[in-house]
């Protein structure tokens, strides 16, 4: 076995305690975000099932609801995320080279990207109050179609709200840990050997914009054409 | 084991195969394929998400034991909705 510690090698500043070195302690950084990460596909994991479960019970009042969402923004929104998740790999890619003032200007764009979806998903949801269609808050929906159920439609919205709200949530912390990871970056903090928090905050951002990838096609796009 | 660098090219086309797709899957869902819109839409939001977690994740350089982890938790999330809808889908039918 290979010590850092052994004698006249000095250990590496970032080589914390019980590790034997920085590729060890990189990998268990590694699985440890993994197995938060995989938390998180439970929560989400919930909340998809309870949208397929409702959506399987009051199918017509789901497919009329889901009518009201805004595809145009929907799709631009989900190319917006697939560009920041290119732009925080390539970051991530710039760290584990050790080129940490590189790493600045692909968080900064991640961070534009992250600020355009927010916006957007802003726009949308001032629409849907303007509309009328906030449960809770100024709810009013009439539709002639005889299957279709208020009550029903409006538990459409909680979860869309509830679903997105909880992605937009993600996306607020997900922009607070790369603005700390821009200013870690451009102190020059991370190293060839020691990134760990650049990358776990880049596994973090995939993910959300997992979460989004399948958000998208099951709010937006699957009852479009039902008749 | 030194880490895994990838390179350029490959996030590029996986970028480019990821924009691809979401143009795709908005598109065919103007097009009535009855129980298949559910079918197609899912399975190229699958398609995406595999591709992220492959190469914007690493999950194809990581380590054995985070793959053993990754696989875990996606079988675990297919017990939940499985059995779930195999509950919900099933009680309409007569006995």
């Amino acid at each position: 076995m290979s010590h850092s510690t052994e004698a006249g090698a000095v250990p590496h500043p970032a080589l914390q305690v019980p590790y034997r070195d920085l590729d060890q302690q990189r990998e268990t950084a590694t699985l440890g975000m993994f197995v938060f990460l995989l938390t998180e596909l439970m929560m989400f994991g919930g909340l998809f099932c309870a949208y397929l479960v409702y959506r399987t019970l009051y199918f017509p009042s789901f497919l009329e609801a889901s009518r009201h969402m805004d595809l145009t923004i929907g799709a631009i929104n989900t190319a917006v995320l697939i560009c920041s998740s290119l732009t925080m790999a390539l970051g991530v890619q710039a760290a584990q080279k050790g080129r940490s003032k590189t790493i600045v200007p692909y968080m900064l764009v991640t961070l534009l990207f992250g600020c355009t979806f927010l916006a957007l998903k802003g726009v949308e949801y001032y629409h849907h109050w303007y509309m009328h269609e906030v449960p809770g808050f100024n709810f009013e929906f009439s539709s002639s179609i005889p299957m279709v159920d208020v009550g029903k439609v409006q538990l459409f919205f909680a979860l869309y709200f509830i679903m997105t709200g909880l992605h937009a949530l993600h996306m607020l912390i997900g922009i607070g840990l790369v603005t700390w990871i821009t200013i870690c970056a451009y102190k020059g903090r991370y190293t060839a050997g020691y990134h760990n928090p650049v990358e776990n905050v880049g596994l973090y951002w995939h993910f959300v914009d997992i979460v989004w990838i399948y958000l998208f096609p099951l709010l937006y796009l699957i009852s479009r054409m039902h008749t | 084991m030194a880490e895994h660098v990838g390179p350029k090219k490959i996030y590029v086309a996986v970028w480019a195969t990821l924009m691809a797709m979401t143009l795709i899957t908005t598109l065919v869902a103007f097009v009535d394929l009855g129980r298949f819109n559910t079918v197609v839409a899912l399975a190229i939001a699958t398609f995406k998400a595999t591709l992220v977690v492959l190469f914007f994740m690493g999950a194809k350089y990581t380590s054995r034991l985070t793959r053993v982890v990754i696989i875990c938790g996606i079988f675990f999330l297919g017990l939940l909705l499985a059995f779930s809808m195999a509950d919900y889908l099933t009680r309409l039918w007569p006995a």
